[in-house]
């Protein structure tokens, strides 16, 4: 069979062109820049001076970074979890048909929809002090506790902790649904009929059987998280005092309020080192659970 | 019994958890349409005031809404049809074609997909502002023309043609562009339609990108449009019009999913599931 042998090539050099120019090089780019000590503010720094490790110690023996890191942990620790829970609650409450099943369906997917800033938008409203409807609705419950959420320093990072929790739940919901619908139903039945019942049931039955589901909606969770601080932008802006600055809004501030290239180059080397080890740690584990 | 008694279980507890879904748009919503000259106070916090239109004539006087409307349209358009081009043409390859290198070049191409764009905004920000394309639209959406994910997407839909379609195709004296087009992009239909809808959603709401790298107007899409209007001076904490701007910038691609709700799911899910 007659082959041209130059065309595949020329089929995919556009997108690995375009992937080399915006994920490749710029990938070497950080890691050489790491180590290079470059300040656009301070005249002597303008040009890129070697620093050896440098920038990752001063990254690290500064309380304010290690701050940062405290506070994505958290929020990432937090958030996740309480994610992957309720989405497979909801999942198995909206599984089956029930009248009103649509709009049971649409309450739980629509924050899905708006951007990010519109969601934090809302809830910046939804917080307010004093009428703001979520310390009414606490207020039922007994709350009496500060009513500033954004600008608490103990609750500002719980408030973006509850907008990325609204605004993500309903959207990891639909995977976890479509696992749980493409199940075989007669495994379950068995499982049922032998006496399973409730919590074993799902975590012995059903979870395993959903592990693709879980695997997917998990990592999506993470790196969603991790690349997604739009609401800081309209709610805390990091504050107050630095209480929910998240590492992506920091690397931010680092490249464009304070002009440090050479740090901002570290903190991209450290964030994708963090996003590479859990990506790779989570696919292992899973992996695992297959044998 | 028992199932009845959980039908009607399950129900109160959904119509709890969907109203508490619902509270923060139904809020926003009522809020925008309330008078601005009454305030809000608590136990009055909703409508009952008469409605007014004047918190979205006042927002639609401070900003330029209809511009970033045209930014962001005209953004995602251009990333829509640029990576279903490039992915196109490159799944095509590694579907159609066994070449020397093909899995080592496949595997480069899929480390985008491990390394968000976002973590890369350092440096792809020298290379935008490098290229003279700072404030302008096509620098907004120039870094996502090649998209590892769609050329996945779109190669997994198109191995599961027979290779010996395209080898009959070709002995009948048809090329390659000819069988790409007429054999195998219609058999991709639901993959085609399932990656347009993700880089929609996607590249509609992103926000941080295009902040930095639009200084004006001409450029500035609607999220960083929306977050420089609730950040201006004269705003403050006046939610009726932060409410009417947020429902101004977020209500046509709200209802737009509300008329293509399924497909809009089905998009999202079989993105998911490979």
């Amino acid at each position: 069979m007659k082959r041209n042998r130059i065309l595949p090539y020329l089929l995919v050099a556009p997108t690995l062109a375009f992937v080399a120019a915006f994920t490749l090089l710029p990938l070497g780019e950080v890691l050489v820049g790491s180590f290079f000590k470059q300040r656009l503010n301070i005249p002597k720094f303008q040009h890129p001076v070697f620093t050896g490790f440098g920038n990752f110690a001063s990254l690290f023996g500064d309380p304010d970074f290690l701050q940062v890191l405290a506070n994505t942990g958290i929020y990432l620790a937090v958030l996740i979890p309480l994610l992957l829970i309720a989405a497979l609650g909801l999942a198995f409450l909206l599984e089956n048909d029930i009248p009103g099943l649509g709009l049971f369906r649409l309450s739980a997917f629509h924050p899905a929809i708006l951007p990010m800033v519109s969601a934090a938008t809302i809830w910046m409203f939804f917080l307010t002090p004093g009428y703001g409807l979520w310390n009414q609705f606490l207020h039922l419950f007994g709350y009496t506790g500060p009513q500033n959420w954004v600008g608490n320093p103990a609750l500002a990072l719980v408030s973006l902790v509850l907008v990325a929790f609204w605004k993500n739940v309903g959207f990891l919901m639909l995977f976890f649904l479509a696992g749980l619908q493409n199940l075989d139903k007669s495994v379950v039945e068995a499982a049922r009929l032998d006496g399973a019942g409730g919590l074993r049931l799902v975590t012995r039955i059903i979870l395993p059987l959903i592990r693709r589901q879980t695997l997917f909606v998990t990592t999506t969770a993470f790196i969603g998280a991790f690349q997604t601080v739009d609401h800081l932008f309209v709610l805390t802006q990091g504050g107050p005092s630095g209480s929910s600055t998240l590492l992506l809004y920091y690397l931010w501030e680092v490249r464009f309020d304070r002009l440090d290239i050479g740090r901002a180059n570290a903190v991209t080397v450290i964030m994708i080192a963090i996003l590479l080890a859990f990506t790779v740690t989570n696919f292992l584990a899973s992996e695992r659970n297959e044998n | 019994m028992k199932t009845r008694l959980s039908v009607i279980l399950r129900f109160a507890v959904l119509t709890v958890l969907g109203a508490l879904m619902f509270t923060p748009i139904v809020w926003a919503f009522a809020a925008s349409f309330r008078p601005p000259d009454i305030p809000f106070a608590s136990g009055n916090v909703f409508f009952s005031h008469g409605l007014s239109l004047a918190n979205y004539a006042k927002a639609l006087s401070l900003a330029p809404f209809a511009r970033y409307y045209l930014n962001t349209i005209l953004q995602v358009g251009f990333i829509i049809g640029a990576q279903l081009l490039t992915a196109s043409l490159a799944a095509f390859a590694f579907a159609r074609y066994r070449f020397r290198g093909d899995s080592i070049i496949f595997t480069i191409i899929l480390l985008q997909m491990m390394i968000p764009t976002a973590a890369l905004l350092v440096p792809n920000f020298s290379t935008i502002r490098f290229l003279g394309l700072y404030d302008t639209i096509p620098g907004i959406a120039l870094p996502f023309f090649g998209s590892a994910f769609a050329t996945f997407l779109l190669r997994q839909s198109f191995l599961s043609l027979p290779r010996d379609l395209g080898d009959a195709a070709a002995i009948d004296g048809c090329r390659w562009d000819q069988e790409l087009r007429l054999i195998y992009l219609p058999t991709a239909k639901s993959a085609v339609t399932a990656l347009m809808l993700s880089a929609l959603s996607f590249h509609w709401n992103d926000f941080l990108w295009p902040l930095i790298i639009t200084q004006s107007d001409t450029a500035r899409p609607l999220t960083a449009g929306l977050v420089r209007f609730t950040q201006m001076g004269e705003i403050g904490a006046q939610w009726g019009l932060l409410s009417a701007a947020t429902i101004i910038v977020t209500f046509p691609l709200f209802f737009l999913f509300l008329v293509f709700q399924k497909q809009f799911v089905n998009g999202y899910v079989s993105s998911g599931i490979k």
